[in-house]
């Protein structure tokens, strides 16, 4: 008789052996998929790593030992299921909150120092050429600045109506606040979300959007400088402006840094490096939202409640410092990526 | 080829399209099946389907509420967030809470991995969420938000031609990956279930009544094959088999007599049992070949050969007989 047909069955005996952990660890993320981690006790809790790696390990053993197919199909099967439990989202949601605003967001902001620059470089460009063109002939501000843009804040109106709209808006009736601070949160949200996903698209539509905010600012800027009005509408601009300029310079930042992973991809190639840096530029648009969340609130309340010009330069000056302390200082000696 | 490489390249049969190896923090490799874009374009219309609901019913809460309450800028105030919560942090927030997926992708069967194999991170499900409002709203807007005046007409196409690109992105790459996977590092994998099944070869009995012992897992007496009888066939065969044995249903014992005698004739094997008078029953038979095979397949790969299928290079004819 041949040695063949002496040796035992292994890869029976190896399955005999094992095949109860693997029953136990199934039971495990069965429970887990249904009704989620939090559902498992402790003590299961704790046995899923142990059995998830000896799973694993199982299924190393039987892609080298055993050619029964049921049972290798299973171990793939159930080595992805336990991996996915084990090395899925791994804190709860606050305490990603809580980790994201201390670290992730404010060394976003630092390791995109570059492309956030040239964002705002962008904008200030475009307000600088708009002002300069509607200073020297004010007909540029209707090309600047379409007409529901501009609400009847037009070379045409009078220096008293412009005042009016920068100390009691029409809009100023105190149901109607919330809405409008909602609106011009969700508005400013979705404008700078987009331009972070036009970062895909090469950078070139971000730039655009960003020299296009800056050309309707500086159109408003150069209106109210021909009435002498420009303290007052900086005032006026400052309460939020500060907050939500900044959040939309951090999205159109986020948008060059897409567009340089895949322009500049470095040593890596441009689907590595566009996957490396793109998650780090999401950190910063959520960042991004979250301020234009803040900016929304000073816009619709703050805004229309506090009518005095040094109230809002106070206001507005104490977010920009309060602004660029965080992302200079909050959550240093920890790198973006080591979480 | 070393038992160490077969290790390493469990995929080395036969792949099909579509699977992805992807190594775990604990150096083993997991295979994955990319998900089917037809899968995934169901996941969003689901999940599409269930934002537009929870908008509606929202209206209607807020349209009830307020005619009870009379006008309230605080409801419509919150209406608005609500609905901006809907659309912007609906993938987010599920793709968090639920490990990568979402309503839409649960009911797939689908979810979203790490490239590398590191753990899902958030701000990778922020990523590849944000850029949904190129690849997806924005066509979307476009789509059903047309004005219909002339001029609009041509830039309106110009821009849908533009959408479409990343639209249909995942069409033009083998990992099948959207805009937003590419700028999170993600692949969208099937997450299949499979089920533990009785081993084929313990059904592959001893007599009835022989004592079970030896530690030979269903080697049965009856069957020596000899060594040249296994080296007829390989893997693939011996996998085809298995499936023969799992079958269940009314064609099964049919298919097993007919596999049976096709194997007999093979390998040279008489069909009859060891005291030559009654035809042997096609399923012990079968089992028992399995079994054998699979242990001398096992052995072999063990020793470092193995052999993918029955024109894989036999034994070379100058090695001594085994004996």
């Amino acid at each position: 008789m041949s040695p063949t047909l002496k040796s035992p069955l292994k890869s029976y005996e190896f399955r005999r052996e094992r095949e109860k952990s693997w029953l136990e660890l199934e039971a495990l993320v069965r429970q887990a998929e249904k009704r989620g981690l939090k559902s498992l006790p402790a003590a299961d809790l704790l046995r899923l790593p142990t059995l998830y790696r000896a799973t694993l390990s199982s299924l190393s053993v039987a892609r080298s030992i055993s050619l029964d197919q049921n049972v290798l199909t299973y171990l793939e099967s159930l080595s992805a299921r336990a991996y996915f439990q084990v090395y899925g989202a791994r804190a709860s949601l606050f305490e990603r909150i809580g980790h994201f605003l201390h670290y992730g967001f404010p060394s976003a902001v630092r390791a995109a120092f570059g492309p956030n620059l040239l964002a705002a470089f962008c904008m200030v460009l475009g307000s600088v050429i708009a002002f300069l063109l509607v200073q020297g002939n004010a007909d540029w501000y209707y090309t600047f600045v379409g007409a529901d843009m501009a609400g009847g804040r037009t070379p045409a109106a009078t220096t008293e109506s412009l005042r009016a709209a920068l100390y009691d808006g029409d809009d100023s009736a105190a149901e109607m606040l919330y809405i409008f601070a909602t609106y011009l949160f969700t508005h400013n949200s979705a404008i700078g979300m987009f331009a972070f996903a036009l970062g895909f698209a090469l950078g070139i539509p971000t730039v655009l959007l960003m020299f296009y905010n800056g050309l309707l600012l500086g159109a408003f800027l150069a209106l109210y400088d021909s009435r002498g009005l420009v303290w007052d509408l900086t005032g006026w601009l400052i309460v939020h402006g500060t907050t939500e300029l900044l959040a939309i310079v951090l999205c159109g930042g986020g948008g060059l840094v897409l567009a340089g992973a895949i322009i500049f991809p470095d040593r890596e190639t441009r689907l590595e490096s566009l996957a490396r840096r793109g998650r780090a530029a999401g950190t910063l648009i959520m960042g991004a939202v979250m301020m234009l969340f803040v900016a929304g609130l000073l816009e619709g309340f703050a805004r229309q409640l506090v009518t005095d010009v040094s109230a809002r330069y106070a206001i507005g000056g104490t977010m920009l410092v309060f602004w660029l302390t965080y992302f200079t200082l909050c959550g240093r000696g920890r790198g973006y990526d080591r979480d | 080829m070393t038992a160490t490489d077969a290790a390493a390249t469990p995929q080395a049969k036969a792949s099909p399209r579509g699977e992805r190896r992807l190594l775990t923090p604990e150096g083993v490799p997991l295979v994955f099946q990319l998900a089917e874009r037809g899968e995934r374009a169901a996941a969003v219309l689901i999940d599409l389907v269930i934002m537009v609901l929870a908008m509606v019913a929202l209206i209607l809460a807020t349209v009830f509420l307020l005619s009870q309450l009379g006008f309230s800028g605080l409801g419509l105030g919150l209406t608005i967030l609500a609905f901006f919560a809907i659309r912007s942090f609906y993938f987010i927030y599920f793709e968090l809470r639920w490990q990568g997926q979402t309503p839409g992708k649960r009911a797939m069967g689908i979810r979203v991995i790490d490239r590398n194999g590191g753990y899902l991170r958030p701000d990778a499900v922020f990523a590849r969420n944000l850029l949904r409002e190129v690849e997806l709203f924005l066509p979307l807007t476009l789509m059903f938000g047309v004005e219909a005046s002339a001029s609009a007409t041509l830039v309106n196409l110009l821009t849908l031609a533009w959408v479409a690109i990343f639209l249909l992105l995942p069409f033009f790459n083998k990992d099948r990956l959207r805009a937003g996977d590419i700028v999170a590092g993600t692949w969208v994998v099937a997450a299949p279930k499979a089920v533990l099944l009785k081993d084929v070869a313990a059904g592959a009995a001893r007599p009835p009544g022989s004592p079970r012992g030896g530690g030979a897992a269903g080697l049965d007496p009856e069957f020596p094959f000899s060594r040249g009888q296994l080296e007829t066939y390989g893997i693939y065969e011996l996998q085809t088999l298995e499936e023969v044995l799992r079958q269940q249903g009314p064609q099964s014992g049919e298919t097993r007599r007919e596999v049976a005698k096709r194997i007999q004739r093979k390998i040279g094997w008489a069909p009859f049992d060891s005291a030559g008078t009654e035809p042997v029953d096609a399923e012990r038979f079968l089992k028992a070949f399995y079994a054998a095979l699979r242990a001398h397949l096992e052995t072999r790969m063990l020793f470092g050969e193995r052999r993918e299928n029955k024109h894989a290079g036999k034994m070379r004819p100058g090695e001594p007989p085994e004996r």
